[in-house]
């Protein structure tokens, strides 16, 4: 029954259509295409932000569309990040070292090139010794495995807790928080294993590739993450079109009544919760590479509660609604902390938006929230309207 | 007499000091219909917490089906499973939801979250949503949001939903409450068609109501069993007349 999803769904084509023209357009106006109109800094912002824009429809179906806030996905981010990025460092830093290596008389045994590899990477935190963590991250496709494996784990396990314990509403988001500063706290140890925090970096270096130009890879990336965001969007939509998105709405506005229904809500939350966290991973994977570089502060507790403003402000309950609100507000807010915005003088006073960025955003999620409970998508509902 | 469906013994409930349900003792056959009559606070409610799992007794025993089991250790979820449908006192249906996706919801079939996101459309669950919605009136609002329906509506969309997950016993909790008298009618031929094929047990306040669905009443009165019989026993009852018109002289 594909046909009748999509004839459902128009919006999922009409969103697959924007997204390849943009990506399209950005693709002949960049410096790979030879017309460096936009430059190759701003290509991984955008290839970035598609990365924010998957994370952000996740976001939507456990919280819009399920009713779980969770303000703990960006830690699903971060591991995703963290777990590309040590396959990224090891296998660049080996290439290193063995150049290096190859300089003297005697070939190195494979003690020696293991010792230097882990001198390399973590002398900043004055050791040599490769943590157990590392045990597949000379292994790509062990390693992308453990891009899904280890957040899907986490969220699986924690939601089984929080769940079977009918932990709701705002314990449920406090202890969200908690998750995520936790992890936060513990990655930021010198012997956490990953790097304290000095985390990972020289990330945008893909091994194997050393030849190829950052405009060139940026622009890979940036066709990456649209991929990886119409694959999301589409997944999504077909989660939540059917009765699954019956049975998860339900949920959010009456759990009581869904399990008088006989439906076992723990499992439709834990499922939900599990997925969406995987896939924010996924976005965390194809993020941090763009970035460049990822460290414990990425997964303070307060990505985690932007992230819910973004959605807030895109429009909860639509899934497009929450791609809008991440773009529109993370490269709006680029813009004003990068210095984009022009400073306001206003004579005794000058407005600086570096600083005075955040007081905006808050002002508008307040303004969204009692004003706009549709956010910014609730306007296509005037520009469609339904027979 | 048939087989007992459900068997409620010795349960008693104690909210803060109060005893709400007081040593009750009830029972149910299959395919019966009855009505449960009693003042504000009588434990009516409190009642169909304890059999669908919303609230765990402190003592006595719930008896479910020919393989007795015992309905205590069950979660909510898992006594719908079972065969015990309800609906509350407060018509909640999914407001933001369509008819035809409320019934669907409610459609017996596989519960697990793989056989929901993996669910087809079918012709036969078509079918039975569209006999439902025939019988509750609603046919022709099956693509409207449940929450523009009527307040009787959305009773019967209700009891529509209970009909749809084809349980073994029906707990229907003050279903004539805020409806007109014609909504009433309706509602009793519709609950009295429903109990040929299965129990159910319908708490009213409304003599009126009670009288139509002419069948055995059970008078409930601080949380025990004070009468059981035929409407005109036990209206004609001293205690049930003295617990009724010593509340209303209260
Ligand atoms: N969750 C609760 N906590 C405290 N008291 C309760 C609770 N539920 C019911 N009660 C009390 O138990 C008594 C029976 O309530 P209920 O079953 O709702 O009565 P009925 O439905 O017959 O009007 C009432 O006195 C009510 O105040
Ligand atoms: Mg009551």
């Amino acid at each position: 029954m594909r046909h009748s999803f999509i004839a459902q769904n128009p919006s999922v084509l009409w969103f697959l259509l924007a997204l390849s023209l943009f990506t399209l357009g950005v693709t002949v106006l960049s410096e790979a295409a030879g017309v460096a109109v936009i430059s190759t800094s701003f290509v991984k912002t955008l290839g970035k932000t598609l990365c924010l824009c998957l994370i952000a429809v996740a976001m939507d179906v456990v919280w819009g569309y399920c009713g779980i806030l969770s303000l703990g996905h960006f830690a699903f981010f971060g591991l995703g990040g963290y777990a590309i990025g040590m396959w990224l460092m090891y296998a660049r830093t080996e290439a290193i070292v063995l150049d290096a290596l190859a300089q003297q008389p005697l070939p190195p045994t494979p003690q020696e090139v293991s010792d230097a590899i882990g001198n390399q990477i973590f002398g900043v935190v004055g050791s040599s010794e490769f943590p157990w963590i590392w045990a597949f991250a000379d292994t790509l496709y062990l390693q992308l495995l453990m891009i899904v494996v280890i957040p899907g784990l986490l969220a699986l396990v924690f939601g089984w807790l929080a769940f079977r314990s009918r932990v709701t509403g705002v314990y449920l988001s406090i202890l969200t928080q908690a998750m995520t500063l936790a992890l936060s706290l513990y990655l930021f140890q010198n012997d956490s294993g990953l790097r304290g925090n000095n985390g990972l970096s020289g990330l945008q270096n893909i091994p194997g590739y050393e030849d190829t130009s950052q405009a060139v890879i940026s622009i890979v990336f940036l066709w990456a993450s649209a991929l990886a965001l119409g694959a999301g969007y589409v997944f999504f939509a077909w989660v939540v079109s059917g009765k699954m998105g019956s049975v998860i709405k339900g949920i959010r506005d009456n759990e009581a009544r869904v399990r008088f229904l006989g439906y076992r809500v723990e499992s439709y939350k834990l499922f939900i919760f599990t997925i969406t966290a995987i896939v924010s991973a996924i976005a965390g994977a194809l993020y941090y590479p763009q970035a460049g570089i990822i460290n414990p502060g990425e997964i303070a507790p307060i990505a985690s509660i932007y992230l819910a403003v973004w959605v807030a402000i895109g429009g909860r309950g639509r899934l497009y609604g929450a791609v809008i609100g991440a773009a529109f507000v993370s490269l709006l807010s680029s813009w004003f902390t990068g210095g984009g915005a022009p400073a306001v003088p206003l004579g005794f006073y000058t407005i600086q938006w570096t600083d005075w960025w955040l007081v905006l955003l808050g002002l508008s999620f307040v303004a969204v929230t009692l004003f706009f409970p549709k956010g910014i998508g609730g306007l296509f509902d005037y520009l469609v309207r339904k027979p | 007499m048939m087989n007992t469906l459900l068997e409620v013994s010795g349960v008693s409930v104690t909210f803060d000091g109060f005893r709400a349900i007081n040593n009750l003792s009830i029972q149910f056959a299959e395919a019966e219909l009855r009505a449960i009559i009693g003042p504000n606070g009588a434990g009516k409610t409190t009642f169909m917490d304890i059999v669908t799992g919303k609230t765990k007794p402190d003592e006595g025993r719930v008896i479910w089906g020919e393989r007795n089991i015992s309905l205590l250790g069950l979660s909510e979820s898992d006594i719908a499973i079972q065969g015990i449908g309800r609906k509350f006192q407060k018509p909640t249906v999914f407001e933001a939801q369509t008819v035809r996706q409320n019934l669907a919801m409610a459609l017996k079939n596989p519960r697990s979250p793989f056989a929901v996101l993996m669910h087809k459309r079918t012709q036969a669950n078509a079918a039975r949503i569209d006999a439902i919605a025939e019988q509750i009136g609603l046919l022709d609002s099956l693509t409207r949001i449940a929450g523009e329906l009527s307040h009787g509506q959305k009773q019967w969309l209700e009891i529509g939903m209970l009909l749809a997950q084809e349980p073994r016993l029906l707990l229907i909790d003050e279903p004539a409450a805020g409806m007109t008298a014609e909504e009433r009618e309706k509602t009793t031929d519709i609950l009295r068609e429903a109990a040929r094929t299965r129990a159910v047990v319908v708490v009213e306040h409304d003599m009126e109501f009670v009288r139509r669905l002419g069948c055995k009443v059970t008078v409930l009165h601080e949380g025990a069993v004070l009468a059981e019989g035929s409407l005109d026993s036990v209206t004609a009852n001293q205690k049930v007349i003295d617990v009724y018109l010593g509340r209303e002289h209260a």
